[in-house]
């Protein structure tokens, strides 16, 4: 088991003609994914070389429409390298098509885009992830992004984590332990899929033993999601904070990452999670500790 | 990006909000010829500053005559308020007020959507009011698709508690206000206050604007002229010209990293490192981004290298996309282009894709300033220990 991604997933790639969505496209395969197309509108009916996970040629046809897409492979997630001015329309075409799942990677994507997007998507059956992320991993089954499958492989533990690298240094930090499914969440002011929304399905999840969150400044998504483990969330979290030292005013890199007055701050959530039993490490490492003294109580 | 009031004055006005006559001034001469083009009779000559408070810092002053703006714009100029310098005033029109509203559009994080703010009582904190007296301002959610359309406006006046005459001119201005949002891609469009003058004009007497910089790169390439350029540290203007994103802080160790949650971790674990080492700081956030080739890091050590308070640097960085031999080789690249002018030690952690090519490439140049570290903590304690022994 896992969350919103497994073996089964049939995944195509929102713009794997341009230069990221093709790389990505052979790292995905690369991982054993099941890559089944892409969409271009302007070079509908070719195809596009690659290699499968075992080294043989895959040939994948580039379709013209994510509707067709879905119809001619039976996809079910739609992995989005759309440069940003663009990234709306691919994504409420998506939506438009019933695509379960859709992972919006771009970065720089203008936020009253992604606010239209998240309205649009209210009632309709589509899951977004991001934009602004390194997608989703479930390890040794699929990958939907760009989070290194060489990483580490199956274990007991979930992750969501607002940042790409930082989810990849725990994973690394952890990785004799594995993962049942990584998923990073972005750090755009708005995205598609919060902390509380993973935190449910890997509660969810048998194969899940215990969660690890990492947030960052900025917003009060981990303040809410530390409501939402008081109340919901039986399985043990640990949690870290990024930006202790980012002063006021400045944005971190993160569009979403920046500390305004007194909201905000990593320490008002750290003491948010630690005050519903969440144990907050200093730093990744000791962070990876405090997961190994919880996996071996349960 | 926050707006100076006299640039978020310009973008009310060429969206048909009601303002009144402001003119931008840099010199005590130019504020005496400001106030001569706005008629030469009293004017408030107003600092430009990004932060609050600035009537309180003396940064307001009424001016009767010219004469008198110039005057007055020689005391605002150079002053500091809350550490930041007035590089400029503006020289706005005098009103008449009779009465000060409150209104606010703005990006809402938490329920994915926008809120409109709006109170029949401006003029004073908002944050004040907000947490004395909630009743007084009015929220109301917006609908990014549908956004303030005319039902809209009138459920925002309706609620904020306008008198029946003044509800039709507030939703007028209102509606205008959200193009300004919705055209500019903003986060933030404020007016406190909003103003009622005694000839019965509703007009917008100060305005806070926050630009959406992602929407900016994209679709509004006019949004560069409004960068203040004068205020950017020389460090972050060099950094953005390389594409580099930097913020300069105050501290000794260098920090390089890629993507911007390690690197806010690397930070904060380079603090505690300097807790044990004299109390040395990091010195700058810089994320040299997915997929960094040799030249983008090169030009990040250039930047950090560049920094008189940094006394060592600490490179820390997971390749995922990033490929660690590229790190690796454009540190020993930077380093021979800086010849002579390297001289601070630098502590390379490296992990991820290409690991074991990277940390090759570092120790067959074996560049007497480099020393390699086996992990994120360990890196960041040796480069606080070398910050603290040099400073």
């Amino acid at each position: 088991m896992s969350i919103y991604l497994n073996s089964d997933s049939k995944i195509i790639v929102q713009g794997i003609t341009g230069g990221m969505g093709a790389k990505h496209t052979a790292l995905m395969l690369d991982s054993g994914a099941q890559i089944v197309g892409g969409v271009n509108a302007r070079k509908a009916g070719t195809t596009v070389e690659h290699k499968d996970h075992e080294g043989n040629d895959v040939t994948l046809p580039v379709f013209g429409t994510v509707k067709e897409a879905m119809a001619e492979t039976g996809a079910n997630v739609s992995v989005l390298f759309v440069p940003p001015a663009f990234t709306k329309d691919a994504a409420i075409e998506a939506i438009d098509a019933d695509m379960p799942l859709i992972v919006v990677i771009t970065e720089g994507v203008p936020v009253q885009d992604t606010a239209e997007v998240w309205a649009y998507l209210q009632g309709k059956s589509t899951r977004m992830i991001g934009p602004n992320c390194p997608g989703i991993i479930t390890p040794g089954e699929s990958l939907a992004g760009i989070t290194p499958h060489t990483i580490t492989g199956k274990g007991p533990i979930g992750l969501v984590s607002k940042s790409g690298t930082l989810t990849y240094q725990m994973m690394y930090e952890l990785k004799d332990l594995g993962f049942s499914t990584a998923i990073g969440i972005g750090g755009d002011p708005i995205v598609g899929t919060t902390h509380i929304d993973a935190l449910e399905a890997f509660e969810n999840d048998p194969e899940t033993k215990a969660i690890v969150m990492i947030g960052e400044i900025g917003g009060d998504a981990e303040e809410r999601a530390a409501a939402y483990i008081a109340e919901h969330v039986t399985k043990p979290v640990v949690g870290y904070v990024a930006g202790f030292t980012a002063p006021e005013g400045k944005t971190m890199g993160h569009a979403g990452a920046i500390v305004s007055g007194s909201a905000g701050t990593a320490q008002a959530k750290k003491e948010a999670l630690e005050a519903v039993g969440v144990k907050v490490g200093k730093t990744p490492s000791e962070t990876a500790t405090l997961m190994r003294e919880i996996l071996q109580t349960v | 990006m926050d707006l100076f009031e006299y640039q978020a004055r310009d973008i009310f006005e060429k969206h048909g909000v009601p303002v009144l006559g402001g003119v931008v001034a840099t010199t005590p001469e130019e504020a005496r010829a400001g106030a001569e083009k706005l008629g030469g009779g009293t004017v408030v000559v107003k600092a430009q500053v990004k932060t609050g408070g600035r009537g309180k810092a003396g940064g307001v002053k009424l001016a009767h005559s010219p004469d008198e703006a110039a005057q007055k714009a020689e005391e605002i100029l150079g002053m500091d308020i809350k550490g930041h310098t007035v590089h400029r005033v503006m020289v706005a029109a005098g009103a008449k007020i009779a009465e000060e509203f409150y209104f606010s559009v703005l990006l809402d994080r938490s329920n994915r959507n926008y809120l409109a703010m709006c109170s029949v009582e401006g003029g004073v904190e908002i944050e004040q009011l907000a947490v004395e007296r909630p009743e007084a301002l009015a929220k109301v959610a917006v609908d990014p698709i549908v956004g303030i359309d005319e039902a809209k406006a009138a459920e925002i006046v309706d609620a904020a508690g306008f008198a029946d005459e003044l509800k039709a001119p507030v939703a007028d201005a209102i509606l205008k206000l959200w193009t300004v949002f919705t055209a500019e891609d903003a986060t933030l469009v404020e007016v406190n206050p909003l103003v009622r003058t005694e000839d019965g004009a509703i007009i917008a007497l100060d305005g806070k604007v926050t630009l959406d910089e992602n929407a900016s790169e994209v679709r509004h390439p006019d949004h560069e002229a409004l960068e203040d350029k004068e205020s950017t540290d020389p460090l972050e203007a060099k950094a953005k010209a390389n594409g580099l994103n930097y913020v300069k802080l105050d501290g000794e160790v260098g920090i390089i990293g890629n993507g911007a949650g390690l690197v806010m971790s690397t930070l904060d674990v380079v603090a505690y490192a300097g807790e044990e080492h004299g109390g040395v700081k990091p010195a700058n956030f810089l994320d040299i981004g997915g997929g960094a080739n040799a030249q983008v890091m090169a030009n990040g050590l250039d930047v950090i290298l560049h920094d008189p308070q940094v006394k060592s640097v600490f490179v820390n960085v997971f390749g995922g996309i990033t490929a660690c031999d590229e790190v690796a080789k454009g540190i020993v690249g930077a380093l021979e282009i800086l010849g002579d002018e390297a001289t601070k030690p630098l502590v390379v952690r490296l992990d991820g894709n290409n690991v074991a090519l990277g940390r090759q490439i570092l120790a067959d140049a074996a560049h007497p300033l480099v020393t390699l570290a086996d992990t994120m903590d360990g890196g960041a304690d040796t480069a606080a220990a070398k910050a603290a022994a040099a400073a």
